[in-house]
C-alpha cells in the first residue's frame, strides 16, 4: 500500500481529475458492489450462511445454486455476500474506532497541542508502526478471546439478553478493536502533519485573536481542513484492514464458524486435495479478497496521485 | 551542520531501540501470562496428575511474581539464554528457533533476489516507456499483485504449478547437505512456491522506486550530455541511468527485511515449511511462553534495526530529514 504524502493539497479540480481516471472508477465500483453485497447480505442472500443440506453437497452450479454447495451442503453465493458483510462490519468499525475515533483524535490533539503530548503520542505510533503486526494480531486475538467471550456471557447473565455470544458479536468486537489498535497511526500522522502546517495560519491565528477556544478551533477550523486527506488514510485503513480479517479468520483466530468469513471459506477449501477435488470453493472466495484488494490499492494510488502536487 | 547533526541523529534513533525492545517484550510476556491456557498441561500430557504439574510449575517458577519472572527472563537473555520451550518437551528455544529461522532466512533471501531481479529491470522499462500505454500495464500488473496477501497467492500457485502443471511440489522443505551438517534449502524444487509467493508481490515497491528514480536521472543534465556526444540508449542507461537511480533502493532492503516474520506466518503453515513463522503459529496455540517472546522480540528487533537502517541511509540522502526532530519509523 502507499502511504499518503505530507503536504497533499487538493485544488478545485481534484475530484474531477479522479473521476477521469477509468481504473479508480472501475476500482471504486469493484469496492462499492462488494460492500453493498455485504450489507444488503440479509434481504438478497438466497440461502442463509448456517444452513445446512448434508444431502446436497459439493453440488456444481445450478438455478438453486449458482456458484454451488460446500462440503456441508451450504450455497457458496450467499456464504460470500454474508462473508462480504463480515468484511464490511469489521473494516467499517476498524475505521470507525481505529481511524476517526484513534487516528483523528490523537492526530488533532499532537499537532495541535505539540510539545510532551505530541511526543508521547507519536512515539507510541512509531513503536506500533515498528512492530510485526500480523503476529502480535495473533498473539492478542488468541489470548484475549476467551476473557471476552466470558465476559459477553457475563453479561448475557446479568442483562437477561440471550444470544449476544451466539450471534458472534464478541469476535467481531476483537477483531475489530485489535485492528484499530494498529489502524490508527497513519491516519494520525497524516492528520498531525496537516495541523501542524496549519496551526500558524492566518485564519487560525486570527480565530484565536478572536478569543475562540481550542475545541472550536480543531473542530470549526482544522478538522474541515484535513478532512480531505482523511479519504486517503481512510481508504488505506479500509483496505489494510479487510486484508487482515480475512488472514486472522484463514488462522483461525478471527471471526468463528458458523459464522461467515472469506478467510475461513479460503482455509475449508485450501490444500492439495481440496483444491484439486472442488477447486471452485477456494477460487469463489479468493477471487472476491483478490478484486477488493486489488481495488482498495488501485483506488489509494489514484487518490495518492491526484492529491499530491510534486506529481501533477 | 553536516557530520555532527547525522551523528545526533543516529544516536537519537539508537536509543530508542531498547525502550521499544522492552515495552514490546513486557506487553507480550503479560499477553502471555495473563492469557488462558497452560503451558504445563501441553507439556505434561493429558492425563498428568496434579503432582507433576505443580512440580514443573515449580521448576519453571511459574508461580512466581509476574515482575520476577519477568525479571528473570531478561537476565537470562543478556546471557544468551532464551528460555525453554513448552512444546518441545523442555528444549532450549535458541535450539528450536534457530534451525528454523535458517530455514525461513533461506527463501527469504531467495526472494529478495527475485524481488530485485524482477523489480529493477520493470522500473526502468516502465520509466524508459513513459507516456505509453505500456507504462501504465506493467505498473498495474506489479500494483495488483503488491494488493495480494499469501493468503491468495499461496493457493493460486499451487494450484497453477503444483497441481496443473506438474512441475513443483505442493509444499514442504527438501535439504540437501552440506559438510555432513549444513542444511541447504537453496537448491531444491520445495523452495520456488515460497519464493514466487513473497517475489512477485514484492516487487511492486523496488519497481515503482527505480522507476521514479530512473525518470529524475533521465532529467538531468549529464544524460542529456551523454546523448548529444552520441552514446547510444542503451549505454546512456546502463552508465549514467542506472547507477545514480539504484541507490535509494538500498532503502527498499530494510523493508523487504522487515516483511519476514509477517509474511512467513501464513506462507509457512499453507506450505509445510518448518521455519520461524510455522513456529510462530505453534507457539502461541502451545502457550510456549519462551518461544512466544524469542519469535516476537526477534521480530520486532528486525522491523525495528529495519526502519532505522531505512531512516540513517534516507538522513544520508536527504539532509532534511536530519532537521525535523520527529523520527518517522
Amino acid at each position: 500500500m502507499t502511504m499518503a504524502q505530507e503536504g497533499m493539497v487538493p485544488t478545485p479540480g481534484t475530484w474531477r481529475r479522479l473521476l477521469r481516471r477509468r481504473l479508480a472508477l472501475a476500482s471504486l465500483a469493484i469496492i462499492l458492489l462488494i460492500y453493498g453485497a455485504g450489507l444488503l447480505a440479509p434481504w438478497i442472500a438466497p440461502h442463509s450462511f448456517r444452513e445446512i443440506d448434508l444431502g446436497n453437497t459439493f453440488a456444481g452450479p445450478s438455478l438453486e445454486h449458482p456458484l454451488g454447495t460446500d462440503r456441508l451442503g451450504r450455497d457458496v453465493l450467499s456464504r460470500l455476500m454474508w462473508s462480504a458483510q463480515t468484511t464490511v462490519i469489521v473494516s467499517a468499525s476498524a475505521l470507525v474506532l481505529g481511524g476517526l475515533v484513534w487516528g483523528t483524535g490523537l492526530g488533532l490533539l499532537a499537532g495541535y497541542l505539540g510539545g510532551r503530548v505530541d511526543n508521547i503520542i507519536m512515539r507510541l505510533g512509531d513503536i506500533l508502526f515498528s512492530l510485526p503486526d500480523i503476529l502480535l494480531l495473533l498473539i492478542i486475538t488468541a489470548t484475549v478471546r476467551p476473557r471476552v467471550t466470558d465476559f459477553f456471557r457475563d453479561v448475557e447473565r446479568w442483562t437477561g439478553l440471550g444470544g449476544i455470544v451466539e450471534s458472534g458479536a464478541p469476535d467481531y468486537i476483537l477483531v475489530f478493536a485489535a485492528l484499530s489498535l494498529f489502524g490508527w497511526v497513519g491516519m494520525a500522522r497524516i492528520v498531525r502533519s496537516q495541523v501542524l502546517a496549519l496551526r500558524e495560519s492566518d485564519y487560525v491565528l486570527a480565530a484565536r485573536a478572536l478569543g475562540a477556544s481550542s475545541l472550536h478551533i480543531i473542530l470549526r477550523h482544522l478538522l474541515p481542513n484535513v478532512s480531505h486527506l482523511m479519504v486517503v488514510a481512510a481508504t488505506q485503513l479500509l483496505g489494510t484492514a479487510a486484508g487482515a480479517e480475512v488472514v486472522l479468520s484463514f488462522l483461525g483466530i478471527g471471526i468463528q464458524p458458523p459464522h461467515p468469513s472469506f478467510g475461513s471459506m479460503i482455509f475449508e477449501a485450501a490444500g492439495p486435495r481440496n483444491m484439486l477435488a472442488h477447486p471452485n470453493l477456494i477460487f469463489a472466495p479468493a477471487a472476491v479478497v483478490g478484486s477488493l484488494l486489488m481495488a482498495f490499492s488501485f483506488l489509494g494510488d489514484a487518490l495518492n496521485d491526484v492529491l499530491s502536487p510534486r506529481r501533477r | 551542520m553536516g557530520r555532527d547533526q547525522l551523528w545526533s541523529y543516529i544516536l537519537r534513533r539508537l536509543l530508542w531501540v531498547p525502550f521499544i525492545l522492552l515495552t514490546v517484550s513486557l506487553v507480550t510476556f503479560a499477553l502471555g501470562r495473563f492469557g488462558p491456557g497452560d503451558p504445563v498441561r501441553v507439556l505434561a500430557g493429558q492425563r498428568a496428575d496434579p503432582e507433576t504439574i505443580q512440580r514443573i510449575r515449580q521448576e519453571r517458577g511459574l508461580d512466581d511474581n509476574f515482575f520476577v519472572q519477568y525479571a528473570r527472563y531478561l537476565r537470562g537473555i543478556f546471557r544468551g539464554d532464551l528460555g525453554i520451550s513448552f512444546k518441545y518437551y523442555g528444549l532450549p528455544v535458541t535450539e528450536v528457533v534457530l534451525p528454523r529461522l535458517w530455514v525461513t532466512f533461506q527463501y527469504n533471501l531467495a526472494a529478495l533476489v527475485l524481488v530485485f531481479a524482477l523489480g529493477i529491470p520493470a522500473g526502468v522499462w516502465a520509466a524508459t516507456q513513459q507516456g505509453t500505454w505500456r507504462d501504465p500495464l506493467i505498473m498495474g500488473i506489479l500494483l495488483a499483485l503488491a494488493a495480494l496477501p499469501a493468503v491468495l497467492v499461496v493457493p493460486l500457485l499451487q494450484y497453477v504449478f503444483s497441481l496443473r502443471l506438474g512441475w513443483l511440489p505442493t509444499g514442504g522443505w527438501e535439504v540437501r547437505e552440506f559438510f555432513g551438517w549444513l542444511e541447504v534449502g537453496l537448491f531444491s524444487k520445495t523452495i520456488v512456491l515460497p519464493m514466487l509467493a513473497l517475489g512477485l508481490p514484492g516487487a511492486a515497491g523496488v519497481a515503482r522506486l527505480t522507476r521514479a528514480q530512473t525518470l529524475e536521472v533521465l532529467g538531468e543534465d549529464y544524460v542529456r550530455t551523454a546523448r548529444a556526444k552520441g552514446l547510444g540508449e542503451r549505454m546512456v542507461l546502463m552508465r549514467h541511468v542506472l547507477r545514480n537511480a539504484l541507490l535509494p533502493l538500498v532503502t527498499l532492503m530494510g523493508f523487504a527485511m522487515a516483511a519476514l516474520l509477517s509474511g512467513s506466518i501464513i506462507l509457512e503453515t499453507m506450505l509445510g515449511i518448518p521455519g520461524i513463522g510455522s513456529y510462530a503459529f505453534e507457539a502461541v496455540f502451545a502457550r510456549d511462553y519462551d518461544g512466544i517472546m524469542a519469535v516476537v522480540l526477534m521480530g520486532a528487533t528486525a522491523f525495528v534495526v529495519a526502519n532505522l537502517v531505512v531512516d540513517v541511509t534516507y538522513a544520508f540522502i536527504d539532509p532534511r530529514v536530519r532537521l525535523g526532530g520527529s523520527p518517522q519509523a
